[in-house]
This record gives structure tokens, C-alpha cells and sequence, in this order.
């Protein structure tokens, strides 16, 4: 009981540490599966991805939290390792090495599709919502906002002056969208080809997310990741200015 | 020394989010607009560009920080997915689920066909890839 209870102790007391060395032996794990359960058809990475996604899963169930896994305090270091500020920090760091050039010569592609984009997912939104019964011009844009990303369903809720049932509706939707992107797109990717950095500037303006593109690339190609994550980057800023003005005088005007 | 490179990350990162979120202001939003997009577009600005950091670049003076962290990408995107939280998606309904998974396998699919539009526009530019 002593020796568990020193151990406990330490590894809340140095949480950062203990994110390091669990992620570790979850990468390490997934790559050893990686090479010889699949033989590595399926890519280290995914599996540290889902394996992370499984840990999420259990730690919610666990502690009724909503950061997953990081709510268990021996796991508190995860949340800080994982959070918003050193993903956006280690996702500049990836631009290191990137070309100029690649991107301005895409940036045309970027720019259409990254309008493309948050047009794309919010009507898909609208549409949802209204089968789901909701009529109510700010509710639909609420959670078309939502299917654009969970950032931008709550902002554009909390401006329309929605019910808080319909706004945890829009961050459901943007959360499962985001889950969805980091499953989905490295089964597919090769199907659909994403191994440009055309490729990943235009899936990046497609999808948004940022940790669900992020992740996806990372299990893609990690070198093409400063080109999904330039669009990606500016999805969220975008899907913010244009969801609760002109898109909701749009569904307003159709309603 | 690895700091130097960090530190250059450090200031493109605060730049481009100061960036970011003046925009926001500027649009009446208190949201970071593309942030971390300009971040990235100084560091590769400097990093094409700058003679100083080039030069410093090549004595290796810059690159061992930045080239830490870019490593540290994939690690710590394992750590975002295992504190994403699931339990929600999961309990979120059919209608937000069903309207998640077709929206990333519709968006999915339009990728080709973007890429198809634009490079045809660019075609004269690029010599004809493909």
C-alpha cells in the first residue's frame, strides 16, 4: 500500500513527466502492434491515435469529466501535453521546412476550399438539424455551426441567444466530427489521395477540425502536416466571422 | 543552442496569435481569426527569406530547438486525442453522430474534385502536373 501510494504521489506531483512516459509506452506499444499484428498496413500512429481515443473513452466513464482521460489526476499531465496550447506550438514548429513556394502556388486551392468548406459542412449541419425537427432559424444555424466546428457551434449559440440543449447539441456534432476525421481519413487516404501538399491544403480547408485534421495527418504523412494545418488553422476564425452574421441572415431568409 | 530555436518559435507563435487576435477585434469578434496560421507563415517567411536566420540555420544554431518541437508534434497530438472527450460523442445522439460521420465522408470525397477545379485553373502556371 506504501509503495503505491509514494508512487501515486510522485506521478501527480511531476505530471508532465508522467504525460511524457505514458505517451511514450502507448507509442512504442502501437508501433510494435503496428509492425507485427498488422504487419504495418496499419500505421503506428492511427493506433496510438485510437488508442488514445480509448483512453479518453475509459477515463470519461470513469470520472464523468470532460477531458478525458487527463481528469484522472495521475493523468493530469495528458490534458497539458495535449491541449490547445502545445498542439498550436508544435504545430508552427511543422512548419519548419515547409515550401514557401508549395504554398503559395496552392494558395488559390486553399482559399476555395476553405470556403468550400465551412459553407459545405454548415449546410450539411442546417440540413440535419432540420430533420431533427428544429425550425427555428437560430437554432439551425446553432447547429450548423456546430457540424462546422465545436468551437464555433457554442460562439455562434451564445450570439444568437440559443437554448444551452441545442448548443451541447452543436459541440456533440462538431466533437463527432472531429473523432470521425482522425478515424476516417487514414483508412481512406489512399483511396481519395492525399499525398500532395495541394492535397493536404485542400483537406485542411475541407474539413477544419484542427485536432481532427492534425491528428489525421500525423497518422497520413507527417510531413505534409504544415500544409493541411496552414487552412485548417484559419477554418475555425472563419467558420466564427461567417456563421452567426451572414449564414444566419441566409437560413433566416429560407426558414 | 537548442533555446535559440525555441525562442524563434516562440516569437512567431506570440506574433501570429497578437495577429490573430487583433483581427478578431478588428471584426468584432473576441475569437483568435487564423492565429496560429500567420504563426506559421512568419516562421516560414524567416525561414525562406531572412538571411539571419538562414545563415544561423546552417550552423545548426536554429534548427535543433524548432526540429524538438516539430518532433514532439506527433506525441502530443496522441495526447490531445486521449483527452478529447468521447463519452460525450458517443452519447450525443444518433443525429449528431449520423450528421458527424457523413459530413467527413461527404467532405472527404469533395477533395478530388477541388483539387481537380484548381489545378486546371493553375495548369498554364505549373506545366501541367498529373
Amino acid at each position: 500500500m506504501e509503495l503505491t501510494d509514494i508512487l501515486e504521489k510522485l506521478l501527480i506531483k511531476n505530471s508532465l513527466v508522467t504525460a511524457f512516459a505514458v505517451v511514450g509506452i502507448v507509442t512504442f506499444a502501437s508501433y510494435s502492434l503496428s509492425k507485427y499484428l498488422t504487419k504495418g498496413r496499419l500505421n503506428g500512429s492511427s493506433i496510438a491515435i485510437l488508442f488514445g481515443l480509448l483512453m479518453a473513452y475509459v477515463g470519461g466513464r470513469l470520472t464523468g469529466g470532460s477531458k478525458g482521460v487527463s481528469d484522472i489526476p495521475v493523468f493530469a499531465g495528458i490534458g497539458l501535453l495535449g491541449g490547445s496550447m502545445m498542439r498550436d506550438f508544435t504545430i508552427v514548429a511543422t512548419a519548419f521546412g515547409a515550401d514557401f513556394n508549395e504554398l503559395r502556388r496552392s494558395g488559390l486551392a486553399g482559399f476555395v476550399s476553405l470556403v468550400l468548406g465551412v459553407l459545405f459542412s454548415f449546410t450539411i449541419g442546417a440540413i440535419f438539424a432540420r430533420f431533427g425537427g428544429y425550425t427555428s432559424a437560430e437554432d439551425i444555424t446553432t447547429i450548423g455551426a456546430g457540424a462546422v466546428t465545436f468551437v464555433v457551434g457554442p460562439i455562434t449559440g451564445a450570439a444568437l441567444g440559443v437554448d444551452s440543449s441545442v448548443i451541447a447539441l452543436s459541440i456533440g456534432i462538431g466533437v463527432v466530427k472531429s473523432i470521425a476525421v482522425m478515424v476516417i481519413t487514414p483508412l481512406v487516404s489512399k483511396v481519395i489521395r492525399i499525398d500532395t501538399p495541394r492535397e493536404a491544403i485542400i483537406f485542411g480547408g475541407l474539413l477544419g477540425t484542427t485536432s481532427g485534421t492534425s491528428a489525421a495527418m500525423a497518422a497520413i504523412d507527417p510531413a505534409l502536416v504544415p500544409y493541411a494545418a496552414m487552412t485548417s488553422t484559419f477554418y475555425t476564425g472563419l467558420g466564427c466571422l461567417v456563421c452567426p452574421s451572414v449564414l444566419y441572415f441566409a437560413v433566416a431568409a429560407i426558414v | 543552442m537548442v533555446i535559440y530555436g525555441v525562442l524563434l518559435l516562440s516569437l512567431c507563435y506570440f506574433a501570429g496569435l497578437f495577429v490573430g487576435e487583433a483581427m478578431g477585434r478588428l471584426v468584432g469578434l473576441n475569437a483568435n481569426v487564423g492565429g496560429v496560421g500567420f504563426a506559421m507563415l512568419f516562421l516560414l517567411l524567416l525561414c525562406s527569406y531572412s538571411e539571419t536566420v538562414k545563415k544561423s540555420i546552417r550552423n545548426e544554431r536554429f534548427s535543433d530547438g524548432l526540429r524538438f518541437w516539430q518532433n514532439m508534434y506527433i506525441p502530443v497530438v496522441i495526447a490531445m486525442s486521449a483527452s478529447q472527450d468521447v463519452v460525450k460523442a458517443v452519447r450525443s445522439g444518433w443525429l449528431a453522430i449520423l450528421c458527424g460521420i457523413t459530413l467527413t465522408v461527404l467532405s472527404l470525397c469533395l477533395i478530388p474534385f477541388v483539387s481537380r477545379i484548381s489545378s486546371s485553373k493553375n495548369k498554364a502556371e505549373e506545366g501541367g502536373r498529373d
